[in-house]
């Protein structure tokens, strides 16, 4: 019941690694980690979620606060390596639609 | 396991602290009930949404937090979760009317919460959601959905105490 998120930084470019879990307790740490990231202009945000095994709607509420930073702050945030799990709740909720998710092969952790 | 349901309870203080908590123990429940991995984490999702919904709106920022109660009935044939709160009751209608998945939305228009019971909504079999002194949202998954038609329009009341 707990989430751990490394962060790794190159130029611009901030990878975050989450693994863990994202509900009502853990989403708190992840916002206060991730929005401050796309509040840089310019800045790519890039989480890999291929560590996460449970994800609710308050972890989908993060990404959405992010993405809405990201449009206003002119950065951009990338989500990779979703668990068929993950994704399925982003794919009933329609984010799908309006996120940048890299499908297919998980991402690399650096 | 019996026709007759048998009832667990669970009460935990209304704090994002429980909800994890909560989650694990459905998840051991419909573990033993025979649900498939998919559909063990679908109710995993549904019981934290409601969970977290009165974590979330049940009472007053100031006010000393309440509890949440989790009642969950096991049937032969399906799990029926009742969530309840003592909080403030919410407008069920107008709440309903605003859930969805976030199809032709812009991001602009995006709301950070409100996924939550559309979650439920999707991911089980029957929801019943009532707000006259609190809320109760009681949601029910079934084993082996095909062969239970005949039980479909049953409705149990929720627990009251």
């Amino acid at each position: 019941m707990n989430l751990q998120i490394s962060q790794h930084q190159i130029n611009e470019t901030h990878e975050l690694h989450l693994s863990g879990e994202v509900d009502a307790y853990t989403a708190p740490k992840l916002k206060e980690v991730m929005l401050p990231l796309t509040e840089k202009e310019g800045s790519v945000v890039v989480v890999d979620l291929s560590g996460i095994d449970y994800m609710d709607s308050t972890g989908l509420g993060v990404f959405v606060g992010a993405l809405k930073s990201s449009k206003a702050n002119n950065s951009s945030l990338k989500l990779r390596g979703m668990t068929d799990r993950v994704k399925r709740i982003f794919e009933i909720t329609g984010l799908t639609e309006v996120m940048d998710i890299e499908s297919g092969v998980k991402g690399e952790a650096l | 396991m019996r026709t007759a349901s048998d009832y667990i309870e669970m009460n935990v203080p209304a704090k994002p602290d429980y909800v994890g908590v909560v989650r694990l123990t459905i998840s051991g429940l419909a573990n033993r009930m025979g649900f498939a991995f998919d559909e063990i984490e679908d109710i995993k999702i549904a019981v934290s949404e409601a969970v977290t919904n009165v974590v979330n709106h049940a009472y007053d920022e100031d006010q000393e937090k309440g509890q949440v109660r989790v009642g969950c009935n096991i049937f032969d044939d399906r799990i029926e979760i009742t969530v309840v709160d003592q909080g403030k009751s919410f407008d069920v209608e107008s709440i309903s009317k605003n859930l969805g998945p976030v199809d032709g939305k812009s991001v602009d228009q995006l709301n950070e919460g409100g996924l939550g019971l559309f979650l439920i909504d999707t991911l089980m079999d029957k929801v019943e959601i009532s707000s006259e002194a609190g809320v109760v949202v009681m949601m029910t998954k079934y084993l082996h959905r095909d062969e239970v038609e005949e039980h479909v329009d049953r409705v149990s009341p929720a627990p009251s105490q």
